[in-house]
């Protein structure tokens, strides 16, 4: 009776199904994004047939094929990794700061990532690929300049000297990012369009970013355990035989590098990185040993569905899907914590 | 089991222990008295390894300082004073928490490490509450269920920083009762700080008087708990009789200093 209680914490595979299909139809629905004459099963044909080895008819024009190809396609799997790689990102910061409202961009990711564009849009005249490249070098340059400041200024091994470095951070580079973007207005809009978060760059995007992804997010899940270890305090870490401070560090490099890829291709996208792990965490339970893994799924899917409504709300304009995960995101929350007040206190 | 000499402990500028040396033999019960701020908590911390210190700390005739965390964690378990307790967190999660000296790194609990942690709840009467979210225990049942997390850890040696702050005299009695026998049993080795200087004296073997990061005073409940000691150290006014044991009741005169 007991042995069956006394399994470790692991998401139980019903949840993880469940997960699995609404990323499935968010999918679906995304591809299918508004476009007159396609069904949701001709949607799902074409894409079992783009699978290697599957030879299926979805009975689509040749043109259909090629929008949804080269379009529709990259951009769904651009939002569900980037959605994923936040939602993943967001949960490691909590663990790691013992704090629900940590959030991905709290070390600085995001004022480095903005500095860098923003340097790089009003300097280079025609960048293509350099974005995603500077973005992702702002977002590991504001990280590390975080941690060398919170190293030098306090006693080290401390989370509030380092929160605070990264406060620091922030201020300072965004200072900066304003100063400079002030001296060229007419890039302005281009500026708070990238602020503001698209997923829609393309294949070539997508490749950028997956390596980084896939690195980042093995080395997060594996962190389950250790971080409901550190999830009682530093000093009962150290009692139960853990170096506390090693397994920060391993945790803040993987969701650092998982953020940097995030906002390299994607800009900065709020709130999924707080909500998403924080929705899990209220539905499935509260180790990270459910919360890591819930929160890569239910992160993509979010960001699936955000990127449907931003392309479709005020079609054939866009919505900056910042905006939308914002809009979207902020009432679903709150139905969620009041929904789920009973069980916790 | 527990050996220290001399060990002093600074935090910021202020020496929060000096000198203090002590022996804890095998599974003898130590308990840590002394007025607030006199280094007792910090003590129970030195013997862990989680703040700094100047001085010798011995573990079962090793040095600490040469022990991995890992092979410390195996040898000693610790209770702090006010236990982060993740609201979310169930309980058998939580005692499960205490094999971690056991598991590799990256690895996962064993089929090993399950059954000691169910073993340790049935001992201690939680096996109803494996499921259970730490959040929605009383106070009695988090204290249970702390001392599970501790016991799981298999270690001879268990440090309870104050095992019974914020419980009533029932429940008091049943946590302290509930070690004693586990120590009896297995063999521990238990230091613990206690504030209720009658309590100390039903239950240590030994104990030992902190004051203003010193030791005052080092032996049986009757040798330390004296009018002169502590009215001197605590700067309060009792009286002493000998309980139906023979050991030591502390009792608070009203108009006292």
């Amino acid at each position: 009776m007991l042995d069956t209680q006394l399994r470790p914490a692991r998401a139980r595979p019903l949840w993880v199904a469940g997960a699995l299909a609404v990323l499935a139809a968010s999918m679906v629905a995304g591809l299918l994004g508004g476009a007159a004459g396609i069904s949701p099963w001709q949607v799902v044909l074409q894409a079992l047939d783009w699978l290697p080895f599957v030879e299926i008819d979805s009975g689509l024009a040749p043109i259909e094929k090629g929008l949804l190809y080269e379009l529709r396609l990259p951009r769904v799997l651009v939002a569900a990794v980037v959605g994923g790689l936040l939602a993943m990102a967001g949960a490691g910061y909590q663990g790691v700061f013992r704090n629900p409202l940590a959030d991905p961009y709290l070390l600085g990711a995001a004022a480095g990532a903005g500095l860098t564009t923003t340097l790089v849009i009003v300097m280079v005249p025609a960048p293509v690929l350099t974005i995603p490249v500077a973005a992702f070098v702002g977002a590991i340059g504001g990280v590390m300049l975080a941690f060398a400041l919170g190293n030098t200024a306090g006693r080290s091994g401390g989370t509030a000297t380092l929160v605070l470095a990264g406060v620091a951070v922030t201020s300072f580079l965004t200072a900066i990012q304003t100063f400079v973007q002030q001296f060229k207005v007419e890039e302005l809009q281009r500026i708070y369009s990238w602020i503001l978060g698209d997923v829609g760059g393309g294949w070539d995007q997508l490749w950028l970013v997956l390596p980084y992804a896939a690195v980042s997010s093995v080395a997060l899940l594996v962190h389950g355990r250790m971080l409901d270890v550190l999830s009682v305090g530093d000093d009962e870490a150290t009692a139960l035989g853990v170096r506390a401070s090693r397994v920060r560090l391993a945790v803040l490099l993987a969701a650092s590098l998982a953020t940097a890829a995030a906002v390299a291709v994607s800009g900065l996208i709020g709130f999924v990185g707080i909500v998403v792990p924080h929705v899990v965490r209220r539905l499935a339970g509260g180790s990270y040993r459910i919360v890591l893994p819930l929160s890569l799924i239910g992160g993509a899917a979010f960001l699936v569905l955000a990127d449907l409504l931003a392309r479709t709300v005020i079609a054939p304009a866009e919505l900056p899907i910042g905006v939308v995960t914002m809009f979207i995101g902020a009432p679903f929350f709150v139905a969620v914590l009041r929904m789920t007040r009973r069980t916790s206190t | 089991m527990i050996g220290v000499s001399g060990l002093s402990v600074t935090l910021g500028e202020r020496e929060v222990l000096s000198d203090v040396t002590l022996q804890v033999r095998r599974g003898e019960w130590l308990a840590v008295i002394g007025p607030n701020g006199a280094g007792k908590s910090t003590l129970l911390k030195a013997v862990m390894g989680i703040v700094g210190h100047r001085g010798e700390v011995s573990i079962d005739e090793r040095p600490a300082a040469s022990l991995k965390p890992r092979a410390r964690a195996r040898l000693v378990a610790y209770a702090p004073q006010t236990p982060a307790l993740p609201p979310d967190m169930t309980v058998s999660e939580y005692a499960l928490l205490g094999r971690t000296p056991y598991i590799p790194y990256l690895g996962r609990e064993s089929r090993h490490d399950r059954e000691v942690t169910a073993s340790v709840l049935d001992r201690l009467d939680l096996s109803s509450f494996a499921a259970r979210r730490l959040g929605e225990l009383s106070g009695g049942e988090r204290q249970r269920v702390v001392l599970a997390r501790a016991l799981a850890q298999q270690a001879p040696v268990l440090l309870l920083d104050e095992p019974t702050t914020a419980l009533d005299l029932g429940h008091q009695q049943q946590v302290l009762e509930l070690v004693d026998r586990l120590r009896l049993a297995d063999g521990l080795t238990v230091v613990s700080t206690l504030h209720d200087l009658t309590v100390a004296g039903q239950y240590a073997d030994t104990l030992l008087l902190l004051a203003e990061g010193r030791a005052a005073a080092h032996g049986k409940p009757v040798q330390v708990l004296t009018g002169a000691l502590i009215g001197k150290h605590f700067d309060a006014h009792v009286k002493i009789e000998p309980g139906p044991d023979g050991r030591p009741v502390v009792h608070l005169i009203r108009g006292g200093p």
